[in-house]
């Protein structure tokens, strides 16, 4: 019977980041994938014949890092530190357009304060970065290094000096609202500066709890690129090092066995019977996925079993593909090359949250829209085009449950929301296509179809995600490893829990 | 206004014994238990005592705690739950358990009742409904049912408690051996019968639908006349147990769920229950942390003490020397046990401590005047009182 040192459980882009560093490392490693491509939800799926596009839809903030360890970019990663254009879409055609460092359509005194404003939070997120590649430490230290590695967070902050230090301890849990209204006046640059707080998760511009630390991070990232090369080099990197990938491989369970006189995870049950050995398995998915349906709770705790169960997994975005006949115009937009943001101020997004917040989907929802064909050609036919949406608030766990009706009339209320800037839309439509985040959940196997795998934010992050005893991506069932969105830093495509989990396996 | 209306909610619940026990009690001395109006004691709790340890006495068990766990996942969700290993425990069985924390902090003990193959009884002294939930979730077939006020329970205590049940007509209770559970038809229904107890003494617990209580209760009485039988309270059962060696909850440990202060709850070991903890099972919950604390040895550890002299050592402090310097540990109960004609006590000592010399700093009252003296104490190994009768099958007829 094979063995392997490591047995990672998902493709996704941070069970495949984790894979390549342990291959490298030497370790005998086998990945398992239940899709029949690696990518989770980074990989391009046809959604229409001819037309493809991935669930994520950008890679904005990749570390450099990791990058550079694994060769990504001679396994035909196209980095680019420059990001895309951001652009606040306005039915009148006055539109916000954040590039560069500057911002566009707005008054002066805006255009005036956002480079200041970004650079501080820039010099924030700076701060932070270091600490997105690392273990955060138990809070009960009982070693140098991690006493180290405290110290150096909070050494970080003392050496933004005395006011930056004040005004980051002042805002670290700031409604993403108040802050942009001490900072601008235009609605649309203030709700599209709140975006990247709360995108993907249950929040809203009044939340508290979030603004900063989502924003800060998503910051703080190294390179943009495109999530169909990421998944290809990625993909690439690990079978270079060695491991070995398979896909159409659905785990069944994790092979929980007596090692020692304890119980501990020794390796995997497929669906289809067959048994694979392993000194220890690493899963990428979601921490109520891993423990519940994997490990099953018999072999855990109860009250870290209870700590997993109350954690946040209710996703609340819904992804819509259209297939275009040609490129979509936009009113008064020259290029939609950017990043383009339906939410013209923020209460759209506050209103469109408080119905979701109900278990009602938006009436008027706001999302986030990019054409990723203009970018790489092989998801659309020449000449022809994918739209990606982002679309904000559709519950999991929707008032009377979702249905086919219900996510066609969402669907089309998401369409009538970017006709009302691309009025000609409609006409271009060949398919579409909405998945809700029950859709998420059951195609991509991730509860509550949640990006992030659980909420991001204050009591789910740094040493308290996905909880504490498994924040350090060792869990209290021995050989059983966390490596996924629901570990320290987070979601996005970052990679950097499948770095981390890697290092502290390898230690 | 109506007060009585207003305060309804407020007022004790009575137990399914209550008609019968109010005639008994005619001091009315009445505390509660879990929401129970529950007698501290009948007439006199020393007459109760020597009740209990010479003849037989009942004690209400209705405000005790009774889940029914079912299901195909019962028994690994309790095996889970507890320190004990019960997948071995056989059909019509009782147990004794624990359970801990993650942190392999005790929430409390109880008994476990095997029923069937999917169907158990926990009982314990608190409620802990919302434990159970917590240990349930994640098993696809197991339900937890409160069952508290469904069972009417009362224990029957005490060396003439079998030939009491004979006569009841309870044929072949005295083949029960300590633990075993017997089934009686009972006016169309079931008795069920446990070999179990809270006093150390031969005893059993009976278990009846409500609406046959005080038929029980009636005929058991109706048997035990002779024996002069008699219902005691908490006071007496309090003695009792302090003789057999048993902890109580707020007196022995404090339970882990309800405990604030940082290590002011107790490990299994620290209350000399390691005999509970089963390392040979790969799983169960506070594993890792009671293995640490096996390694490493408690910090405190429960001991019987024989202590000079005759004041109870009540809420005594324990030192190292006769000056009472160097304090070691805390008095949990003390009693002048008229069983063993001995001044006894449980307390927490230090464990490092339990070699050297043992001092109480005894404070007593004497006509309004306050008084204190310190007492030399020896660790008792063996149980303080332990009658061959209680493990003796058949028990020996009277």
């Amino acid at each position: 019977m094979e063995h392997y040192d490591s047995i990672i459980i998902g493709a996704g882009h941070n069970g495949l980041v984790c894979a390549a560093y342990l291959a490298r490392a030497g370790q005998k490693v086998l990945v398992l994938e239940t899709a029949d491509k690696p990518g989770g939800l980074a990989a391009s799926r046809e959604f229409h014949a001819g037309f493809k596009a991935p669930v994520a839809h950008s890679v904005n903030h990749f570390p450099k890092k990791i990058v550079t360890d694994l060769g990504l970019e001679s396994h035909g990663f196209g980095t680019s530190s420059e990001s895309l254009p951001t652009i606040g879409l306005s039915e009148e055609g006055h539109h916000v357009v954040l590039q560069g460092g500057a911002v566009t359509g707005v008054e002066a005194g805006d255009a005036a304060a956002y480079p200041d404003f970004m650079k501080q939070m820039q010099r924030f997120a700076d701060a932070l970065k270091p600490f997105w590649l690392k273990t955060i430490p138990r809070a009960a230290i009982t070693n140098l290094a991690d006493m180290m590695t405290f110290g150096r967070i909070g050494l970080k902050l003392r050496m933004l000096g005395k006011e930056d230090m004040r005004e980051f301890m002042r805002i670290t849990a700031l409604p993403a609202r108040d802050l942009m209204d001490e900072n601008f006046d235009h609605p649309i640059l203030k709700s599209v500066l709140c975006w990247d707080g709360l995108i993907g998760s249950k929040m809203a511009p009044r939340s508290p709890n979030h603004a900063v630390l989502p924003l800060l991070y998503r910051m703080s990232g190294d390179y943009c690129g495109d999530p169909g090369s990421l998944i290809e080099a990625l993909h690439a990197a690990a079978s270079a090092s060695g491991a070995k990938i398979r896909t159409a491989t659905a785990v069944e369970r994790i092979l929980v066995r007596t090692k020692d006189g304890v119980l501990a995870a020794q390796g995997v049950e497929l669906a289809n019977g067959e048994k694979i050995e392993a000194d220890r398995v690493v899963s990428s998915a979601d921490p109520q996925t891993t423990f519940f349906s994997l490990a099953g709770v018999e072999s855990l705790e109860i009250e870290f079993t209870n700590r997993i169960r109350r954690l946040r997994c209710d996703g609340y975005v819904a992804k819509l593909h259209l297939a275009l006949n040609g490129l979509p115009e936009f009113t008064g937009l020259d290029q939609v090359g950017g990043r383009m943001i339906i939410a013209p101020h923020m209460d759209a997004i506050e209103f469109a949250y408080d119905e979701a917040k109900y278990g009602e989907c938006s009436n008027e929802p706001v999302m986030e829209i990019v054409i990723p064909s203009l970018r790489d050609s092989s998801l659309a036919p020449q000449g022809q085009h994918v739209l990606s949406a982002h679309v904000m608030y559709a519950p999991r766990r929707l008032k009377g449950g979702w249905d086919d009706s219900k996510r066609e009339s969402f669907r089309e209320r998401a369409i009538d929301a970017i006709a009302r800037y691309a009025p000609g839309i409609r006409g271009q439509i060949i398919h579409s296509e909405l998945l809700t985040p029950k859709d998420l959940e059951s195609d991509f196997g991730v509860t509550g179809g949640h990006w992030h795998h659980t909420e991001f934010a204050l009591d789910q992050a740094l040493m308290m995600r996905p909880t504490y005893q498994a924040a350090q991506y060792s869990t209290p069932l021995p050989g059983l490893y966390l490596c996924g969105a629901g570990c320290h830093p987070g979601g996005d495509l970052n990679g950097s829990p499948g770095h981390n989990a890697a290092h502290e396996i390898l230690r | 206004m109506n007060t009585a209306e207003k305060y309804a909610d407020e007022r004790l619940m009575r137990s399914h014994f209550h008609p019968r026990e109010a005639a008994w009690n005619v001091r009315d001395a009445w505390a509660s238990w879990n929401g129970y109006k529950f007698a501290e004691c009948y007439y006199d709790a020393e007459y109760e005592y020597f009740c209990v340890r010479n003849s037989c006495a009942t004690y209400d068990i209705c405000p005790m705690q009774k889940y029914y766990v079912q299901g195909r996942d019962a028994e690994a969700m309790l095996n889970r739950m507890v320190t004990r290993d019960i997948s071995k425990l056989p059909l019509d069985r009782v147990t004794y358990v624990v359970w801990c924390t993650d942190q392999g902090r005790m929430v409390d003990d109880g008994t476990i009742f095997k029923l069937a193959d999917d169907r158990f009884m926990l009982t314990c002294g608190s409620p802990c409904g919302a434990w159970l939930k917590m240990s349930a979730f994640g098993f696809s077939d197991v339900t937890v049912t409160d069952m508290s006020d469904h069972i009417a329970a009362l224990s029957l205590q005490g060396p003439t408690s079998c030939a009491v049940l004979k006569k009841m007509g309870l044929h072949g209770i005295d083949s029960a051996k300590p633990f075993d559970i017997r089934h009686f038809p009972f006016h169309g229904d079931t008795l069920m019968v446990s070999r179990t107890g809270f006093t150390g003494d031969l005893g059993y617990e009976l278990w009846v639908n409500p609406e046959l209580a005080l038929q029980m209760w009636d005929e058991l009485y109706a048997a035990g006349a002779d024996y002069n039988i008699q219902p005691f309270g908490e006071e007496a059962t309090n003695m009792a147990r302090l003789e057999a060696g048993f902890i109580m909850p707020g007196m022995e440990f404090n339970e882990a769920l309800k405990t604030i202060h940082f290590e002011h709850d107790q490990t299994p070991f620290e209350l000399n229950l390691g005999w509970l903890v089963d390392f040979n099972k790969p799983h169960f919950n506070g594993r890792n942390a009671l293995l640490k604390e096996k390694e490493r040895g408690p910090k405190y550890t429960l001991t019987r003490l024989d202590i000079e002299g005759n004041k109870p050592a009540e809420h005594s402090y324990l030192y190292s020397n006769k000056r009472c310097t160097r304090e070691i540990g805390y008095v949990t109960s003390a009693m002048w046990s008229p069983a063993v004609k001995a001044n006894i006590a449980l307390a927490m000592v230090k464990t490092d401590c339990l070699e050297g010399e043992i001092w109480a700093e005894i404070y007593y009252e004497k006509e309004l005047r306050q008084y204190n003296k310190a007492a030399r104490c020896s660790v008792m190994k063996k149980p303080f009182w332990a009658p061959a009768r209680a493990r003796a099958t058949p028990p020996p007829d009277y």
